[in-house]
């Protein structure tokens, strides 16, 4: 039996994650990516405006804080000037996939050497609800309460399939943490994230399905079965590229 | 006396920058702004530094932020419609207190106005611009000269107040070419040591550049008055204009930028013709030089105003004068520009005016 032990790179402080949140399980498998590859010390990460907000009370690292959507951009600044640093985003779907696609897509493009965790939970958090560029169709929100699709919301926006087609993106795959099985598999594809960053290949991002049992107004067992019967079909999990 | 060299107020920005250590540029083409990441894109690499042509201004300024996070003196330049882009990221890095430095080469507005020069975007510069009770400071150059100078200034200034830094210019003398004497930089102040930075925490505890104040539940408040104080010194200690002829003055001229020079050439007109005129020319707009304003209007007559905007300017005249003496108004926005007659015309009415009024 391997020992559960805390990892050095989070805090130990209780975090503001509602129950059934995957935001939890996501942020401990980043922070044992950067703990196993010893590079705590050379890691700056930057949070979104979302939910992961105040992931700099949990990351023991240097950390910061940007306008919504425009972690990429901030964090082009950081690595062009400090190339020896490691360099994260870590992001929810509005943020990345909505405010701040322009960013996204071109940071991605221009082959920045960054990390890009990208948590898709299909709704807006923080502010209570609202739907995501993310939320399935048919899927209600309280700004789409007659299920997504009904009044011109246009269907979910598909990251990895619409990142795939860049030729400055080194890797993406999309995982979940819905399953123990999907949890290891997204941790594999947010350490490889990283390596490639050490190596210096290139744009990375792990999207990582995840749950909200409250905006969803499910129970944590539902919010589960949800992400494994109706996200996993919308957002078919896998690896969409490699450069290797 | 150092080597001049003839070249446009944009590159003269440029140069400067990278001579005060400069080594992140990101920016956006627009008219008349485009010599700036032109000149940068080639000169960057040179230095070592870095250039990034962003996606947009929002883009732009925010990679600024992340290079300012980082320590490096870093810089972006617009025209006015990409300012009004970059407001929300200059909100974030004043309420980080980080040094950056913005370049506004004005043109006309509201909305894609013109490509002409303009100075309607005082009241975006000087009074905020985007969200929140925050402060840049605003310099405006007159000169290409001057442009060289306050440049290199504005860096410093910058790192010193750990505060976002705002070259308001136009397109008259972002245009321009004139002889620029070239020095090397020389810091004007005691740089700190920058102790913020995130740079990895290797044997340091880890640090956070953050805008975000939710703890205590007054921490916002106290966030706030730590930054009220520091505009506070700053309006203290940075506070420059430039004063000319005003001594014996029945009117005196309150002009800056480009339109001061223009001014100046009408003050020579005005005294020609026996009127005595002078020019009070602020080159800090914030800190707005209230104090000179304010001991002119004891002497002098009246004063007049002078903008290329429809009364922006004049609004910190009037409460720098506060009522002492009568305020007139000379300026139009949208790319009109005052000439040395149009301005001695005015002068010429206001005295003749008082002279009646006198009888």
């Amino acid at each position: 039996m391997p020992t559960l032990k805390r990892t050095e790179v989070l805090t130990d402080v209780r975090t503001h994650y509602c129950p059934g949140c995957g935001h939890g399980i996501a942020h401990r498998l980043v922070a044992e990516v950067i703990e196993e590859l010893g590079i705590r010390e050379r890691t700056i990460a930057i949070a979104p405006v979302g939910c992961a907000v105040l992931m700099y009370d949990y990351f023991n690292c240097d950390m910061t804080e940007c306008a919504h959507g425009r972690p990429p951009a901030m964090a082009t600044g950081i690595k062009r000037v400090q190339p020896d640093k490691i360099v994260f985003t870590y992001q929810g779907d509005g943020d990345l996939a909505a405010i701040g696609t322009a960013e996204t897509i071109h940071a991605a493009n221009r082959g920045e050497n960054i990390t890009v965790i990208f948590i898709n939970n299909a709704i807006y958090g923080m502010t209570g609800g609202q739907m995501a560029p993310t939320t399935l169709t048919g899927m209600r929100s309280t700004t789409s309460q007659d299920g997504r699709g009904k009044h011109g919301e246009g269907p979910p926006l598909k990251v990895c399939e619409l990142l795939r087609s860049l030729d400055g993106v080194c890797y993406l795959e999309r995982t979940a943490v819905s399953t123990p099985k999907d949890v290891n598999a997204a941790k594999r594809a947010i350490k490889k994230a990283f390596q490639n960053q050490i190596d210096g290949k290139g744009f990375s991002l792990v999207e990582v399905l995840s749950m909200c049992p409250t905006d969803w107004k499910l129970s944590t067992a539902q919010s589960v079965d949800f992400v494994n019967n109706e996200m996993k079909e919308a957002f078919p999990l896998g690896v969409y590229k490699d450069k290797g | 006396m150092g080597k001049k060299i003839l070249l446009k107020g944009n590159e003269v920005m440029c140069e400067a920058a990278v001579q005060a250590g400069c080594r992140f540029f990101a920016g956006y083409p627009i008219t008349p702004q485009n010599e700036v990441p032109e000149y940068m894109s080639k000169r960057m690499p040179q230095v070592d530094g870095v250039f990034v042509q962003a996606e947009s201004e929002l883009a732009a300024i925010n990679m600024v932020f992340g290079a300012s996070a980082s320590g490096v003196r870093c810089m972006t330049s617009s025209s006015s419609p990409g300012i009004s882009l970059k407001q929300e990221g200059i909100s974030y890095i004043a309420g980080a207190e980080l040094p950056c430095l913005i370049a506004n080469v004005q043109r006309g507005g509201p909305g894609l106005g013109n490509i002409r020069a303009s100075q309607a975007d005082y009241f975006q510069a000087v009074k905020g611009g985007g969200h929140g009770d925050y402060r840049v400071i605003v310099l405006a150059p007159a000169s290409v000269q001057e442009i060289y100078n306050l440049t290199m200034n504005a860096f410093d200034w910058a790192d010193y107040y750990r505060n976002p830094v705002m070259l308001l210019g136009d397109g008259i003398s972002g245009q321009m070419a004139e002889p620029v004497e070239i020095f090397p930089y020389k810091p004007i102040v005691d740089l700190p040591a920058k102790d913020y930075i995130l740079d990895g925490c290797a044997g340091r505890k880890p640090r956070v550049v953050k805008t975000l104040v939710l703890k205590p539940t007054d921490g916002l408040v106290t966030h706030n008055e730590h930054l009220q104080e520091k505009y506070k010194r700053i309006e203290n200690e940075l506070s420059l204009y430039e004063e000319y002829q005003t001594a014996d003055a029945d009117i005196v001229i309150a002009a800056y930028g480009i339109t001061a020079r223009i001014a100046k050439g009408a003050v020579s007109l005005a005294r020609k013709k026996g009127i005595a005129v002078g020019l009070i020319r602020p080159i800090t707009l914030w800190p707005f030089p209230s104090d000179a304003f304010a001991t002119a209007a004891q002497t002098t007559g009246q004063i007049l105003t002078v903008e290329m905007s429809h009364g922006q300017f004049i609004e910190d005249v009037k409460l720098a004068v506060n009522g002492a003496c009568p305020v007139e108004f000379l300026g139009k926005g949208g790319g009109w520009y005052p000439t040395e007659e149009l301005i001695l015309e005015k002068i010429e009415s206001m005295a003749a005016a008082t002279a009646k009024g006198n009888l």
